[in-house]
């Protein structure tokens, strides 16, 4: 166990270090992602520039799940982005080379490359998340701290599930990665708004089937005290760490269930 | 115990095919048919077939990165594709045509990475990775990246990453693929004396028929899924390529002689060198060239053993024919 978290940890090193030596293109695809990002703010500022009301919801408290998602999401996606060269990595046979170490498959694939860049997305996300606390009207206690600083993290969890999952089809179609991207990224945006705006099939399947609502929807509303347009109880947003962890047991289960046909057990 | 033991193994892939508009009809394809062999500690072993033989597959269920469909299959004493982990451990893998080195990394740090991944004592490591170093010349290109080596340099460093863990089987998919001459024959150097001093056991597939004739003492023949022949390189030789080719090379030049037992299968600078080939189990090369002798003064003579490539199409033939003789080791 240690030895294989040594050799994860020198692997993550090594690939930290080598993106060092290209310091200007680092720079630029920083740039790139914190303005992707930002994109995306300045759309919820627009819509709030021609309404003050969202599904019931004003502008700080969109500001408030919009910074959770993101900061949430951005995390994600610096630890599993590298599950969007999963397709190539079996059309070329690099996978196989992966399954001659003696370590799992997808800790080996989720280090092939650590993108550091990918913080631009986070970045915006924890700003505007500072931001929409520092104007939010929320009366703190020790209780809600502790869930300002799990909520991200139990987000990060459960977009990373949803992405191994999703990512998982690549098995099975080897362009499975458009397939696999509007379920992440997808996710992504939904979960930036209050989900009561969304049509009822969609919310159930972004909300509940992909559990994207427990990533900053249901800890928002904790976090300002406010009862669910939607009806359900308050205390759903206390549970998004069990629910991540519950999102990676499935996911785990996808994902060796995905290699077990590769390698052709049952097929 | 056999390093590698193969019952019956068999590995077949379905496959669906679009019938009409809509319909998608499941069909299998049978890619390796009740395989058997044993291969023992210190053995060097050729696996060739033509293309699509089921080379390739029959290697991903001894390395554990396929699980077989079908048959009973040990490498270094474990269930491959069960304890896929462990036996990556015991065995180095080389596959010609996929890296398993950081590209971006200088060699020295992919090597530093490995043993990291395989959890080699630090002494061990060092030992081994010099001996690679100085045996195959890497010295110079060790700090250059892995993008910026030549093909044959990055050969020697993926030989040597499936060696650092010292593994006693070393299993190799098409590993001289693309590379020149010299490379090669350093390549096939180093590996006879990885084999001689250290004993590692060798299993490789390759279409270079230098490759064999240099490393491998024992051929595993493949086509169509199954096995058509498995004995000693020498003995496959004599038993299916009987025949051999005299060069003679004459005073003056002659028309194509005409000999009991042999036939003129070439002539060059107009008949003053003829390729005469003779069975060798009715007629010795000695008794032939007394012949010649009696038709023309001779200037020099050589004997041209079977190329591999021959064996093997006679092995086809024979197949075809339906004689092909059952080789025992």
């Amino acid at each position: 166990m240690a030895s294989t978290v040594r050799a994860y940890r020198r692997v993550i090193g090594s690939r930290l270090r080598a993106q060092a030596t290209y310091r200007l293109s680092f720079t630029v695809e920083l740039c790139a992602q914190v303005i992707a990002g930002g994109l995306e703010l300045v759309t919820i500022l627009a819509v709030f520039h021609n309404t003050t009301s969202l599904g019931g919801f004003g502008r700080n408290d969109v500001l408030l799940m919009y910074g959770l998602a993101t900061f949430g999401f951005g995390l994600a996606d610096l630890a599993v982005s590298q599950l969007n060269h999963l397709g190539e990595l079996i059309r070329t046979g690099k996978f196989d080379v992966l399954l001659v170490r003696p370590l799992g498959t997808l800790g080996q694939v989720l280090t092939l490359d650590v993108q550091l860049r990918r913080l631009g997305r986070a970045a915006i996300g924890f700003a505007t998340l500072l931001f929409a606390l520092s104007v939010a009207d929320i009366s703190w206690s020790m209780a809600k701290l502790a869930l300002l600083v799990v909520a991200p993290l139990a987000g990060a969890v459960i977009f990373s599930s949803v992405w191994v999952a999703a990512c998982s089809i690549c098995f099975w179609l080897v362009d499975g990665r458009e397939f696999a991207n509007s379920v992440t990224y997808g996710s992504s945006m939904f979960n930036s708004y209050p989900i009561n705006i969304f049509s009822a099939w969609l919310r159930r399947l972004m909300a509940f089937v992909v559990p994207g609502a427990f990533v900053a929807y249901y800890p928002a509303l904790v976090l300002l005290e406010r009862t669910d347009p939607l009806g359900l109880p308050g205390w759903l947003g206390w549970t998004s760490p069990l629910v991540a962890v519950a999102a990676t047991a499935v996911a785990g289960g996808v994902w060796r269930f995905a290699v077990r046909h590769y390698r052709g057990t049952g097929s | 115990m056999s390093l590698i033991e193969a019952r019956d193994l068999r590995r077949t892939f379905t496959l669906r095919r679009k019938v009409g508009r809509f319909r998608r009809q499941r069909h299998e394809v049978v890619a390796v048919e009740d395989v058997s062999f044993a291969i023992e500690a210190g053995e060097t072993v050729g696996y060739v077939g033509p293309n699509g033989a089921g080379k390739s597959t029959t290697i991903k269920m001894l390395t554990g990165i396929l699980v077989p469909t079908g048959g009973f299959v040990r490498v270094c004493g474990l269930e491959p594709a069960a304890r896929r982990r462990e036996l990556a451990g015991r065995i180095g893998v080389v596959f010609g045509q996929r890296s398993q080195l950081w590209w971006d990394l200088p060699l020295l740090e992919s090597f530093d990475l490995l043993r990291d991944i395989f959890r080699v004592p630090r002494a061990a490591h060092a030992d081994r990775l010099d001996e690679c170093v100085e045996l195959l010349e890497m010295g110079p290109f060790l700090h250059t990246p892995v993008r910026q080596l030549s093909l044959g340099q990055r050969m020697r460093g993926e030989v040597t990453a499936a060696l650092l863990h010292g593994p006693r089987l070393l299993v190799l998919d098409e590993p001289t693929i693309g590379l020149d001459l010299e490379s090669k024959v350093r390549l096939r150097r180093f590996l006879a004396r990885l084999n001689a001093e250290r004993g590692t056991t060798l299993l490789l597939t390759t279409h270079d028929l230098d490759d064999i004739e240099t490393l491998c003492r024992r051929l595993v023949v493949i086509d169509h899924g199954r096995v058509l022949a498995d004995g000693p390189l020498a003995g496959l030789r004599a038993e299916v390529a009987r025949e051999r080719t005299l060069v003679v090379d004459l005073e003056r030049p002659v028309p194509p002689l005409e000999l009991p037992g042999a036939r003129v299968a070439h002539v060059e600078n107009d008949g003053s060198r003829q390729h005469l080939v003779f069975d060798r189990e009715r007629l010795t090369a000695a008794a032939l060239i007394t012949a010649v002798a009696e038709r023309a003064p001779v200037h020099d003579v050589s004997v041209l053993e079977p190329e591999i490539a021959d064996v093997i199409r006679r092995l086809y033939e024979l197949r075809e024919s339906r004689a092909l003789p059952v080789v025992d080791r």
